[in-house]
């Protein structure tokens, strides 16, 4: 796996979301790792939820960004639009660059 | 057992003896704990117990949880509908807008994610159940099931059309998973033929469900 780069991406960034293969309170979904998708907003900076929930405040703040996957790149059968899609909220640690 | 009676031939899980005659309509005590259920009440009654909170502080903070209604997401569209510069603060910063309606906002961030022809947006939370409490109070019984969890992200247009709603290929259909740090609330488009509608009866449009996505104002709604 390429290191994680450390600038926050532009909007519009083609990003891949990664599957960390981590253990406890993570926040990225399943059905979206391994999916391609594209920075849509930069929500700010937060805690990050898989230190936080164990009570290990303080640890600093991470780049939260909300990527837009379409869903004919989600489900190869999905029965809807070719242009709809999902968004929701990825950690920047768990995002490479494609 | 009385063997008139074939639907008494179960094992009784509790064991008081009473005589076989007419059975209780309805047991007093017949819900077993979950085990989150058990785990809260068992450090609820530590916390107490050793004094770090007291239980007014956990009912107060229940009142507050239960203070949120849709009503309060309802006024907060209708004033968007009449008020442009207020809407623009609202899909700029919703928590800030509803801070400036009195709206007590228990969230972290929330964010108002705009209705428009070309697309519909629909919220879910697939991992647990997040929502936006202080717009919309609790969520209802169907957005924390496993079943709308699954399929609102999977097959929206299916889940949509169940609820009664049916878009044409051209309108994308949008879902927003609100899985981390920011809660969602639908800002829907105001009906036609409501431009003589004042806010408060634009606010009666307007349902709990149209602001997570599953409902359009002004349609049979329930306000």
């Amino acid at each position: 796996m390429s290191p994680e780069p450390s600038s926050p991406y532009a909007l519009g960034a083609r990003v891949r979301i990664v599957d960390l293969k981590k253990a406890g309170h993570v926040r990225t979904p399943i059905y979206v790792r391994e999916k391609i998708g594209t920075i849509d907003y930069f929500c700010g900076a937060f805690e990050n939820p898989e230190e936080r929930a164990y009570g290990r405040v303080g640890s600093g703040r991470i780049p939260l960004y909300r990527v837009r996957v379409m869903q004919r790149d989600l489900w190869p059968d999905y029965g809807g639009a070719d242009n709809d899609s999902l968004l929701l909220e990825i950690y920047h640690h768990w995002l490479r660059p494609t | 057992m009385r063997p008139d009676h074939p639907e008494h031939d179960h094992a009784h899980p509790h064991d008081h003896n009473h005589a076989h005659g007419p059975h209780p309509t309805r047991e007093d005590d017949d819900v077993v704990l979950s085990y989150g259920e058990a785990r809260f009440l068992a450090l609820k009654g530590l916390l107490i117990g050793k004094g770090i909170i007291t239980a007014d502080e956990v009912r107060r903070q229940h009142e507050i949880n239960e203070r949120g209604t849709p009503h309060q997401g309802a006024r907060m569209v209708a004033k968007a509908w009449v008020d442009p510069a207020f809407k623009a603060r609202m899909l700029k910063d919703a928590k800030a807008a509803a801070i400036e309606l009195g709206i007590e906002v228990t969230e972290a961030e929330l964010m108002a994610i705009e209705n428009t022809p070309t697309c519909h947006n629909i919220i879910v939370c697939t991992l647990c159940s997040c929502y936006p409490r202080s717009l919309l109070g609790e969520p209802p019984a169907w957005y924390v099931s496993k079943a709308y969890r699954s399929r609102a992200v999977r097959e929206p247009r299916k889940v949509l059309r169940e609820f009664g709603l049916s878009f044409p290929d051209a309108v994308e259909v949008r879902v927003h998973d609100s899985n981390a740090d920011l809660r969602y609330v639908v800002l829907p488009m105001r009906p036609p033929g409501t431009e003589a509608a004042s806010e408060a009866e634009l606010a009666d449009l307007i349902s709990r469900d149209c602001l997570v996505g599953t409902a359009l104002p002004g349609r049979n709604t329930v306000s």
